[in-house]
């Protein structure tokens, strides 16, 4: 077991969170070198997710490594009954680092638990995707020039969303204040809820996506509201248009206000918010290459800023 | 002292194990969980009896068996509260309760589908991180589960 893996946001400590942070803020000023000369990284997407993939191996590219690997698992030997175990073990013969994105949960745990090699979560399932995390978080500091006292105002679906329990569960070092805004059936899970009373987490919690929260807010982070999270689908159609956001309710946000947004989005952020300043999700996107570049190097052990 | 010594009559017991205070709901996972379906030995189990402290309880005793204690604490799994006496020649020489460890490898099976453990030959692993009432969450997949809804492997 490498411990430059990463596996799980919850795994690093608030100095590795704001190191990362620092990371990419070089890469987003350098981000061609060749400090990954010589260097094989493996991408093993045992489920197809061309976004990420592309992010990460841009990310290598640019700093001069190399890629190997595989874009979904019908290429490989997983369908001829290969287990985990044994792709990650004879994977890790060839290269220096193991970016995995995997349909099970846990898959990226047990990876590490098979080889010395550091391996990278892309996502396992409905579990963890530390990467998306650290793109929000940097994607924060970036337009707020600090992650301490924001208000963060979450929306859509809380409660299947992997991406807002992550970033809750990192911004636990910052003290936010957390608006949770979801229908009855997409609240924020208690756990989680439970997390911020005994980490002395501000928060609030609405069905109503109202004017007041949006102008307290310093992060509105949207969420995909999907149809089949509903059990009942007159709850869909009776909600699904209560929590999209339009540009005419940003008119008295602060002016610092960004919104954000994992993509890819179906409806719930308006097509005329997109001109606003205020709306940064594509940007946010951008940020992932250099939230990747952090992670990589911090995963071989190199510093670029030395 | 009295009492207790009154209940482990029944069925006096030269040497062995007495597991005392086990829910009622709880103890045939209990029975299971000590592997006794494949003792050889003399064991006496008793259901549904009356207990000022839980309503009802279990209790099992296994003659001329001593557990080793990793063993035992997986009963803290289904019953927090279990009491396990030592009896030797008749006396009881050693009363404690049980002590759930901070991880359960090869115990429970994860209840989520979609977790690596059901679909890789791995052992399974959940981190205890709530004791009364048990609460255990699988270390590969964060799916939590209450230790008397947890399925035992
Ligand atoms: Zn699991």
């Amino acid at each position: 077991m490498s411990s430059n893996s990463l596996v799980s946001i919850s795994d690093i400590s608030r100095d590795e969170i704001l190191d990362l942070l620092d990371r990419a803020r070089y890469f987003e000023e350098n981000p061609n070198s060749k400090i990954l000369d010589g260097r094989v990284v493996a991408t093993l997407f045992f489920e197809p997710s061309t976004r990420t993939r592309l992010s990460f191996e841009t990310a290598v590219n640019r700093l001069g490594g190399r890629i190997i690997g595989f874009s979904d698992a019908n290429s490989t030997s997983t369908s001829k009954g290969e287990t985990l175990k044994d792709t990650i073990k004879m994977v890790a013969n060839y290269v220096d680092l193991i970016v995995m994105r995997h349909y099970l949960e846990g898959a990226a745990r047990y990876a590490t638990e098979v080889t010395d090699i550091p391996v990278i979560n892309a996502g396992d399932g409905a579990n963890q995707h530390p990467s998306q995390t650290m793109l929000d978080l940097y994607s924060i500091y970036k337009t707020q020039g600090t992650l301490n006292n924001l208000t963060i105002t979450m929306v859509g679906d809380l409660k299947y969303g992997r991406t807002v329990h992550s970033l809750l569960m990192a911004m636990q070092y910052f003290n936010p204040t957390f608006n949770f805004i979801a229908s009855k059936e997409l609240q924020m899970p208690e756990e989680y809820k439970e997390f911020c009373r005994t980490h002395g987490i501000k928060f609030t919690e609405s069905t109503d996506f109202s004017e007041d929260v949006i102008n307290s807010s310093d992060i509105i982070y949207m969420t995909r509201v999907q149809r089949e999270r509903f059990t009942d689908i007159m709850e869909y159609e009776r909600v699904k248009n209560l929590y999209t956001l339009h540009n005419s309710m940003l008119e008295n946000s602060k002016p610092t206000l960004k919104i954000l947004h994992p993509l890819p989005r179906v409806n719930e952020i308006d097509r005329d918010v997109d001109d606003n300043p205020k709306a940064y999700y594509f940007e946010q996107a951008r940020n992932g290459l250099f939230a990747r570049q952090a992670i990589i190097t911090r995963a071989l052990g190199i510093d670029p800023r030395k | 002292m009295s009492t207790t010594k009154k209940e482990l009559a029944v069925a006096a017991l030269r040497n062995g194990t007495v597991i005392d205070r086990i829910p009622s709901t709880a103890l045939f996972q209990a029975v299971r969980l000590l592997g006794l379906e494949h003792s050889k030995c003399h064991v006496t189990i008793g259901n549904n009896l009356h207990s000022g402290k839980i309503g009802t309880k279990g209790i099992i005793k296994i003659a001329d068996t001593e557990f080793p204690e990793e063993v035992l604490n997986r009963i803290a799994l289904i019953a927090p509260n279990a009491v396990v006496n030592t009896i030797r020649d008749f006396e009881v020489v050693d009363k404690r309760p049980v002590r759930l460890p901070d991880t359960l490898t090869r115990i429970v099976k994860c209840d989520n589908p979609k977790c690596i453990s059901n679909n890789e030959p791995m052992a399974t692993k959940f981190e205890v991180v709530a004791h009364d009432p048990v609460v255990i969450r699988c270390h590969y997949c964060n799916h939590t589960v209450a230790g008397t809804d947890a399925q035992i492997l």
